[in-house]
C-alpha cells in the first residue's frame, strides 16, 4: 500500500486523465446518442492533450521561451515537444468535430434520428441499398455514393 | 447485457492505465525520458539555430516543418471534406427538387 | 435554428470588438517568434473574429468580412505558402522546407527566422480558411435543411 499512496501524491494529474479518459470511453461505447459519443471523443482527446502536457513538465521550470537570465540549461525550460505536438492536435480535433458533425447532419437528414438504436433497427430494415419505404427513397438521393446501384432508383 | 460488458470494458480499461501509471517516470522529472535526448537538443539550439526565443515555434516550424507542413494539410483536409460532404449535397439537391416539381 | 436578431446592443458590441481581435490575432501570429503564439493560435483567433461576426450579424450582413466562397481557397493559400516556402528553398540547392537556402542575401541565422515566419503565415491562413469553411459548410446545410422542412409543412417532429 506504500507504493499506492506514493502514486496517488506524486502523480494525480496522471490520475486525472485517466478519469477524463474513462468519461470519454463512457461516453463514446455507452451513449446511444451519436451527438454525445461526439462529446466523448472530445472529452477523450482533451484528456490525451492533458497527458501530454503534463508529462512535458519539468519542476521548477519556466515556459519554453528563451530568457537571458536562464540560458541554454535544459533543465530552466519546459519541454517543447508535447506543447508543439498539442497545439497541432488541438486544431487536427476541431477539424475533425467538424468532419463528424457534417456526417451527423448527413445521417440525421436521412433517417431523421441519430439514436444508434433506431438507426441500426432502419439500416437492418432495408438491406443492402434497397429503399424500404416511399419517404426513404425521396430522401436517398441526397445521400449517395455508399450505393452504386442508385441510379436506377430515380 | 451488452452494455454491462461494455462497463466492464470500460473498468478493465481503466484498471489497465492506473496500472501503467507505477511504470511512468516520476512527476516533473528534469530527468525523465521523454525529456531528455531531443528535447534537450532543441532547447539548447533553437535560439542560436533560427534566432527565435519561443522554441515552440522553431520545433514546430523549422525541426519539425515537414510535420507541420503534415498537420495543416490535415486541418484543410478536413474543411474539404466538410465541403465536399455538405456543399455538393446542395447542388445534387437542387437538381432533384428540379425534377420533382 | 439559429435566426439572428437585429439587436442594436450586440451589433454596436462586435463592431467595436472584432478589429480588436483580428488586431490581437495579427499579433500573435507575428509576435510568434518571441512569446507564446504563432500560426495556429493567429489563426483560430482570425476565424473566431469571422466566426462572431457570423453569428452575431447574421451571414448575409458577415459577407463582407469573409466571403464564404473563400473559406476553402483561403487555406489552400495557406498550404500553397507553405509548400512553396519548401520549394523555394530548394532552387537554392537546399532539401525542401531547410530554410537556410532561401533566395534572400541574409545570414543563414535570419534566413530561418524569416522562414519561420513565413511558413505560419501559411499555417495561420490554412486555419482560418477551414475553419470559417467548416462552420459556413455545417451552418449553411441546417438552414437549407430547416427551408426545405418548412416548405414541406413541417411532416417530421424532432423529439
Amino acid at each position: 500500500m506504500d507504493g499506492f499512496e506514493v502514486f496517488f501524491v506524486e502523480k494525480w494529474p496522471y490520475l486525472a486523465t485517466v478519469l477524463m479518459i474513462l468519461i470519454g470511453l463512457y461516453g463514446m461505447v455507452l451513449k446511444r446518442n451519436l451527438v454525445k459519443k461526439l462529446i466523448g471523443m472530445n472529452i477523450f482527446q482533451g484528456a490525451i492533450i492533458l497527458f501530454f502536457i503534463i508529462h512535458g513538465w519539468k519542476r521548477g521550470a519556466t515556459v519554453p521561451v528563451y530568457d537571458e537570465a536562464f540560458g541554454d540549461l535544459p533543465a530552466n525550460y519546459v519541454n517543447p515537444i508535447p506543447h508543439g505536438l498539442m497545439l497541432t492536435a488541438i486544431v487536427v480535433s476541431v477539424a475533425t468535430t467538424g468532419v463528424a458533425l457534417a456526417l451527423l447532419s448527413l445521417i440525421y437528414k436521412r433517417f431523421g434520428t441519430l439514436e444508434e438504436d433506431e438507426l441500426l433497427r432502419e439500416l437492418r430494415a432495408e438491406p443492402a441499398g434497397a429503399p424500404s419505404s416511399g419517404e426513404m427513397a425521396s430522401q436517398r438521393e441526397d445521400v449517395e455514393g455508399a450505393e452504386p446501384d442508385d441510379g436506377g432508383q430515380r | 447485457m451488452g452494455r454491462v460488458l461494455a462497463f466492464l470494458v470500460i473498468v478493465a480499461v481503466g484498471v489497465v492505465l492506473v496500472y501503467a501509471g507505477f511504470g511512468l517516470p516520476a512527476f516533473g522529472d528534469p530527468n525523465a525520458p521523454a525529456s531528455t535526448h531531443v528535447s534537450d537538443a532543441y532547447i539548447e539550439h533553437a535560439y542560436h539555430d533560427a534566432h527565435t526565443p519561443n522554441f515552440v515555434t522553431v520545433m514546430i516550424a523549422d525541426y519539425r516543418s515537414f510535420d507541420t507542413l503534415g498537420e495543416s494539410i490535415v486541418v484543410f483536409t478536413a474543411g474539404l471534406a466538410c465541403f465536399l460532404l455538405l456543399r455538393s449535397e446542395r447542388r445534387r439537391k437542387r437538381q432533384g427538387g428540379g425534377q420533382q416539381t | 435554428m439559429i435566426r439572428p436578431k437585429e439587436t442594436i446592443i450586440t451589433d454596436h458590441v462586435v463592431r467595436v470588438m472584432v478589429p480588436f481581435i483580428q488586431i490581437f490575432a495579427f499579433y500573435v501570429i507575428f509576435h510568434g517568434h518571441y512569446s507564446p503564439g504563432g500560426g495556429f493560435q493567429g489563426g483560430a483567433l482570425l476565424a473566431g473574429s469571422v466566426l462572431l461576426q457570423r453569428v452575431v450579424l447574421g451571414a448575409e450582413r458577415s459577407q463582407i468580412g469573409f466571403p464564404t466562397r473563400l473559406g476553402i481557397p483561403f487555406g489552400a493559400l495557406g498550404i500553397l505558402i507553405y509548400a512553396g516556402v519548401g520549394f523555394l528553398a530548394m532552387l537554392d540547392g537546399g532539401n525542401y522546407l531547410q530554410y537556410d537556402h532561401l533566395p534572400f542575401g541574409m545570414t543563414p541565422v535570419y534566413l530561418r527566422n524569416t522562414g519561420i515566419l513565413l511558413v505560419e503565415i501559411g499555417v495561420a491562413f490554412a486555419v482560418t480558411g477551414t475553419l470559417v469553411s467548416i462552420y459556413d459548410d455545417l451552418v449553411n446545410f441546417e438552414r437549407r435543411d430547416d427551408q426545405a422542412e418548412m416548405h414541406s409543412a413541417g411532416s417530421r417532429e424532432d423529439a
